[in-house]
């Protein structure tokens, strides 16, 4: 299924992809058909700068599951910060 | 029927195509060696890309003796990798129906065209594709034969219109005006087998010439062999309905 599920959002920082460290400015996240991960649906993450055209991107595709424990350790970390 | 000793031989090369906006437009295209004439097809590709799958499935068709072509149909969103690409549409919600629908015209009608084309030409899309192929058939005239590989999205619902999709291809299964083959498993959640009872209540209403073949024990994208949806004994018997359905209305 082509789930047209996709999210968006401005982001400020860096990537690394195969020609190196470039500046990234937004994160395409989708929950569609994923293109290497061995899943019928995956959680995509697209760090790109969408000016330097398709192949500025960082990608990674997870499980759902994946996705999840993802988001809470990334507030676990920014949290640890903050106290 | 072939037999060992027959000469076989094929082109295969990216060409470009007219498409109805002005932009020239890439396309793979497949053909059997000769003077024909051979009957066409048009692949519509998948989601995930104008990929190698879309390419071998292009070059399949002409081992079958087609003329077959396959529009990059994300052509006007840059150049890369074709993953890279695909995920710019997805980004993106997609390409518009609208646009969809005057590529493959303009590919049926580059077919028609050409000296060694028999004048019958089909179009096959599966995934987004095979929502794509309904489309156009329901759209445009002058196609002879459809084939909808689990096309997700014929049946929608209100809330998932927007406008590069404005209208569900169900509701266009009035302008069908060929015949439909439509190959589903029923582990698939888009088409759910629901959905697909719908979309054949519809043709049944309507009195469309179609046949639609539901599969168990596959899901989206069975015939697909190098993704873990791959389900081989139903995916040659998928195949064999393919070529058998496009023989008998392509001639």
């Amino acid at each position: 299924m082509c789930t047209g599920i996709v999210e968006s959002t401005a982001i400020s920082g860096s990537g690394k992809g195969p020609q190196g460290w470039f500046a990234v400015n937004r994160a395409n996240v989708a929950y569609d058909h994923p293109f290497h991960a061995p899943l019928e649906h995956a959680l995509t993450i697209d760090f790109v700068d969408e000016s330097k055209g398709p192949g500025a991107r960082v990608a990674v595709e997870l499980s759902r599951d994946s996705a999840e424990r993802l988001v809470e350790v990334i507030r676990a970390a920014l949290a640890r910060d903050e106290s | 029927m072939y037999e060992t000793n027959m000469y076989e031989g094929m082109l295969a090369e990216t060409v470009t195509v007219a498409a109805p906006d002005g932009v020239a437009i890439n396309a793979y295209f497949a053909r059997p060696l000769g003077p024909g004439p051979f009957p066409g097809v048009v692949l519509m590709h998948h989601m995930p890309a104008w990929d190698e799958w879309y390419k071998e499935a292009t070059r399949k068709m002409a081992h079958h003796g087609y003329l077959a072509i396959c529009p990059d149909l994300y052509h006007r969103a840059g150049s890369g990798a074709p993953d890279d690409v695909a995920a710019k549409v997805r980004s993106e919600g997609g390409i518009a129906d609208d646009q969809v629908v005057g590529d493959a015209e303009a590919c049926m009608k580059l077919l028609r065209s050409l000296p060694y084309c028999s004048g019958k030409v089909g179009i096959l899309g599966s995934c987004s594709g095979g929502r794509h192929a309904c489309l156009a058939a329901c759209r445009t005239p002058g196609w002879d034969a459809i084939v909808d590989l689990w096309g997700g999205g014929v049946v929608m619902e209100e809330k998932d219109l927007r406008p590069k999709r404005p209208v569900a291809p169900i509701d266009y299964s009035d302008g069908l005006n060929c015949p439909l083959l439509g190959i589903f498993g029923d582990e698939d959640r888009a088409p759910t087998p629901d959905q697909v009872a719908q979309h054949e209540a519809e043709l049944k209403r309507l009195g469309k010439d179609y046949e639609f073949h539901m599969y168990a024990g596959a899901g989206h994208g069975f015939f697909y062999h190098d993704r873990p949806a791959y389900r081989q004994q139903q995916a040659v018997e998928g195949w064999a309905k393919v070529f058998d359905f496009l023989n008998r209305q392509l001639g």
